[in-house]
């Protein structure tokens, strides 16, 4: 193997644009967590509802969204849907994907959090006199949401390093960027492997930021 | 007073309360015992409405427990509930479980509600444990702090669901004794429990339920000493 030469400088150079693509990248992924978690409250609604049409609009998207590539899901939103006349920019191809996705996964977790509060914890706070929405004020959402707290962390991490997937429909978040100053620089490994780190630093601190958070307003009991 | 007036109680086709007349007086502790089954835990859950009823009337202070148009939320302020499984609200510290309700139900401030709070863990036991939670405490202190969590409303009455069957053996002295305490209070209560001893010796009413009716009802020294009903003799003679 012929001695590689890393040239960094042309990295340097280029790292104002490789931290606009970063920006991007946590801003599709913060969007799409945001509007993600609010589709997936009315989609575990619907899971667990009684009325066949909210549960089965619910259930098809979930079985969907946690069974496709999420690749497929982005060509889908990028060039499927411009079959029929709908022309969406990279952006939001991607953004609209990653909702869909997120929305699916959410909803599975916000149930499974919403059946894991024992029924007792209801007949408890009635016997002392609470109505259902101080029931759920009081107690059952607070411990709803310790249990749903770190998969909904683990979710924002798979978005912002499935927002990479951009790259394929020329989106210019981080991975779209890098690939783009890589094609006219030729130092495909050096933007790689700091795109790569920049990915790295991005997502711990997300963690270390979650863990605080939890830390803060969790504090000695349950985790 | 509690007025139980031919209670009846389905779960689907089981019926398991098939007819219940019981009066508790204000200042009277009434034990109810029997097998598992018999109707007794269901009851209990009657009177403050977690359960609804088929057929009667439950009747607390002059007011119907089941009329539609009884404010239930009100209603169960006067009827505090320790359940067989302590039930302790795990995201809270000891003193807030017990602050909560007096808050968010009663309206009163913060401190009020911490001080009556305070007062009543104390009361139990548990006044050098208000800032730990729950989780981190044995059965028996989650099994107090539902006792003084329940006190806190301050109810003329308190309902407990065999508080002591889910305890490690030698965790229910201490419940028991806190029960003995409400006692010696003047405090009005339903006991359901397997304690026989326990029954006897707190008791002012023993009720023995079989099968959705009660079998028997009187004195401690009539229910339990001199049992008249055959399957309140076979009952005790299995468990004593």
């Amino acid at each position: 193997m012929d001695n590689y030469e890393f040239h960094w400088n042309v990295v340097f150079d280029a790292f104002p644009q490789l931290l606009t693509g970063a920006f991007t990248t946590v801003h599709v992924s913060v969007l799409s967590m945001l509007v993600g978690i609010i589709i997936a409250v009315l989609l575990a609604l619907g899971k667990m509802s009684e009325t066949k049409v909210f549960y089965h609009i619910a259930n098809i998207w979930i079985e969907i969204a946690r069974n496709t590539p999420a690749l497929f899901l982005i060509y889908m939103a990028y060039f499927g849907l411009g079959a029929y006349g709908i022309h969406l920019s990279p952006y939001v191809s991607v953004f609209s994907a990653l909702v869909f996705i997120n929305a699916g996964y959410l909803a599975e977790t916000f149930r499974g959090g919403f059946q894991s509060i024992p029924k007792t914890q209801y007949s408890a706070a009635k016997s002392l006199g609470m109505n259902s929405v101080k029931v759920y004020r009081y107690i059952i959402l607070p411990q709803m949401f310790r249990r749903i707290y770190h998969p909904m962390t683990n979710q924002f991490v798979w978005s912002i390093l499935m927002s990479s997937l951009g790259i394929l429909v020329g989106m210019n978040e981080l991975s779209g960027e890098t690939q783009r100053l890589q094609s006219t620089s030729f130092r495909t490994l050096e933007f790689f492997m700091v795109a790569a780190v920049m990915y790295y630093v991005i997502t711990k601190l997300v963690l270390l930021a979650a863990d605080l958070i939890a830390k803060k307003v969790f504090k000695g009991e349950i985790s | 007073m509690i007025e139980i007036k031919g209670v009846h109680k389905s779960f689907g086709d089981l019926e398991v309360l098939k007819g219940i007349d019981l009066t508790v007086n204000r200042g009277e502790v009434v034990s109810i015992i029997g097998a598992s089954g018999s109707g007794k835990s269901t009851l209990l859950y009657c009177i403050n409405a977690i359960e609804s009823i088929n057929k009667g009337n439950i009747i607390v202070d002059g007011i119907d427990v089941h009329d539609k148009k009884t404010d239930i939320n009100a209603l169960r302020q006067n009827l505090g509930m320790v359940f067989q499984q302590w039930n302790s609200f795990p995201h809270l510290t000891v003193l807030e479980n017990a602050a909560l309700a007096p808050q968010v139900v009663k309206g009163f401030s913060k401190e009020k509600a911490e001080a009556i709070a305070t007062k009543e863990l104390t009361h139990v036991g548990l006044g050098d444990k208000l800032h730990e939670y729950p989780t981190k405490m044995s059965g028996g202190q989650q099994q107090r702090l539902a006792i003084a969590r329940a006190l806190a409303m301050e109810p003329p009455y308190m309902l407990f669901d065999e508080v002591t069957s889910a305890l490690d053996p030698e965790l229910v002295g201490e419940v028991l004794d806190t029960l003995r305490l409400l006692r010696d209070d003047g405090m009005t209560m339903i006991c359901v429990t397997h304690e026989i001893a326990f029954a006897k010796e707190v008791s002012d009413k023993v009720a023995f339920f079989h099968e959705g009716l009660i079998e028997e009802i009187g004195t401690p020294q009539e229910v339990l000493d001199n049992p008249q009903k055959e399957r309140t003799q076979q009952f005790l003679s299995k468990v004593l």
